[in-house]
């Protein structure tokens, strides 16, 4: 059996929560589990990708994220299905808890992995995106955790059957307090999970100019993001720096406005599926790394890309 | 207080990768290599800040040959009282974290710091595995940390949010920009580094868990294709009915 710990965040499943029922069905049949408050109705969509069993600890302490209790919820549920496998998102949540788990349990922890095993190996990004590293795996106990955005869901209309499990917490299992919670996110995507993403580098001049990045990300309902430089003199919020030493993103679009694409940038955006670079420097290396390239200046080329954006929206 | 800050080495941000061996292996041939820069610009920095303002001592450990000591001395350069090394030739986070457990339990240390992640493997996972093996409370990416009494406060940035975490030392954090502004060593720090303590111990047996079959490369791009920027509007349509990704 495997077992696919799925993150939900108010009530609703996150979209990561597909991608590793998704993984977790590929190597075999799957229960999932969730935690904290919500209704089982959205539980039961986790049968859309292959999950035939939801258990479901609804203790509303668990709405945040406790890795020591939470290690505890996957460990007894782990038993309760005699799971070999446990599959969750390489997400802030997952590396907070698959290495405890992966402790707990005595079994190797894969993190980070991109997709399913292939030929005695499971293939993960090293060198921040400039290579992969195939990690040798034959089956048996692992714990593993799935870099978002790497597993596209496809979907069934089966619903799976949602079972309550009980679990017995103590202080212990709560070993910090959760003072405040703010979203940053602005009612946008996070960046990790966007399929798409805009972003702006040096070339843009100053946080002034950043008007028409938003409009576009909007109109292609995208997420934000900068270069390093650009975070490092407060033009944008650091959240948003993808690159080497920011986040690593892997969305299905990555368009790069005023970007030269220096090596720490690319490796952090480089497994994007599209790159699309706009830049007014011919010799920008980023256009080697491109697969739609325009040579121009920003300013006159975002309003062509706006507007053409906003027809498509209308025709579609 | 007793801080103890893990430090990787890592090639720097600007290396090409390369591999030998029949792509088993990581070139190191040119290769200039660096304090992982989560580990020295955040985790170490604030240390330092942290043992500044509060007193008490920022040992270094790092699990690695003796080519390491170079990046380890950088530390103490910085200011670290003292290091330690553990001799192994590491290729597991689990190897490591084991190794670092079984030293911070001989000793007492308030605080366990990391980097949030190394970027050469990225896993990601030492700080908890850490915490697991010592039973500690963990608390991972905090871009700001501040120390009153017993008790630390962490602001953690994470997908969209940012979460204010309160918890009793002793603890192992995981840190991440913003927490601290990197530091340049000066003369008096480089000349001190050659003179403290760092202790070589053997490292204890643990099972290398996870193994690299092979390394590879991405594969190439078929080539930039480009839009005339007078008709840039074209590049939509191209990405809506060719790339098919809008």
């Amino acid at each position: 059996m495997i077992l696919a710990f799925v993150e939900t965040a108010h009530g609703t499943l996150k979209k990561t929560a597909l991608e590793v029922v998704q993984f977790a069905s590929g190597l075999g049949e799957v229960t999932a589990l969730a935690l904290g408050s919500i209704p089982d109705t959205e539980l039961a969509k986790l049968g859309q990708a292959g999950a035939t069993k939801v258990l479901h600890i609804a203790d509303e302490a668990l709405n945040g994220m406790y890795s020591r209790a939470y290690t505890k919820a996957i460990c007894a549920a782990a038993g309760q299905v005699h799971a070999d496998v446990i599959v969750m998102s390489h997400s802030s949540t997952g590396k907070s808890v698959a290495p405890r788990v992966s402790v707990r349990m005595q079994c190797p922890l894969f993190a980070g992995v991109g997709a399913l095993p292939e030929n005695g190996s499971m293939r993960k990004t090293v060198f921040s995106g400039k290579a992969f590293a195939d990690l040798a795996y034959q089956g048996g106990k692992a714990v593993i955790s799935i870099n978002p955005n790497s597993i596209t869901p496809v979907l069934s209309d089966k619903a799976a059957t949602v079972e309550p499990l009980a679990c017995s917490f103590d202080d212990r299992d709560f070993d910090y307090t959760i003072k405040q919670t703010i979203d940053e996110s602005g009612g946008h995507i996070p960046l990790p999970e966007a399929e798409i993403v805009v972003s702006g580098g040096r070339g843009m001049k100053g946080p002034e100019n950043w008007g028409p990045i938003e409009e576009l990300a909007q109109l292609l309902g995208a997420a934000t993001a900068c270069s390093r430089p650009v975070a490092d003199v407060g033009w944008r919020p650091h959240h948003e720096h993808v690159g080497q030493t920011g986040i690593t993103i892997k969305p299905n679009l990555y368009i790069a406005i005023g970007i030269s694409g220096a090596i720490q940038h690319l490796a952090g955006v480089n497994q994007s599926k599209v790159i699309v670079v706009i830049n007014k420097d011919p010799e920008a290396p980023f256009f080697k790394a491109a697969d739609y390239g325009i040579v121009g200046d920003a300013f006159d080329v975002l309003p062509k890309l706006i507007e053409a954006a906003k027809k498509l929206k209308q025709s579609a | 207080m007793q801080l103890l800050v893990c430090i990787s080495k890592v090639p720097d941000t600007t290396t090409k990768i390369a591999f030998v061996e029949n792509n088993t292996k990581f070139s190191e041939s040119g290769v200039q290599f660096i304090i992982n820069p989560y580990d020295e610009w955040y985790a170490l920095v604030r240390a330092l800040e942290l043992k500044e303002t509060l007193g008490g001592t920022v040992t270094v450990i790092n699990c690695g040959k003796a080519d390491n000591e170079q990046i380890i001395r950088k530390a103490l350069a910085l200011g670290a009282d003292d290091a330690v090394r553990i001799d192994l030739d590491a290729s597991d986070a689990m190897q490591v974290a084991v190794n670092i457990a079984a030293f911070a339990r001989e000793h007492t240390f308030d605080i366990i710091l990391t980097g949030k992640e190394t970027i050469d493997y990225n896993g990601g996972v030492l700080g908890a595995m850490l915490a697991e093996l010592l039973d500690l409370p963990y608390i991972s990416l905090a871009s700001k940390l501040e120390v009153q009494g017993d008790v630390v406060t962490a602001e953690r940035e994470i997908e969209g949010v940012k979460e204010v975490v309160e918890g009793k030392m002793p603890c192992v954090i995981s840190a991440q920009k913003g927490m601290a502004e990197a530091r340049i060593p000066n003369m008096r720090g480089i000349l001190a580094s050659k003179t403290k303590p760092l202790q070589v111990l053997p490292a204890v047996t643990a099972e290398n868990t996870v193994h690299v079959n092979a390394f590879s490369l991405p594969a190439d791009k078929g080539g930039c294709k480009y839009v005339d920027p007078e008709n840039a509007g074209e590049l939509i349509t191209l990405l809506h009915s060719e790339a098919k990704v809008i």
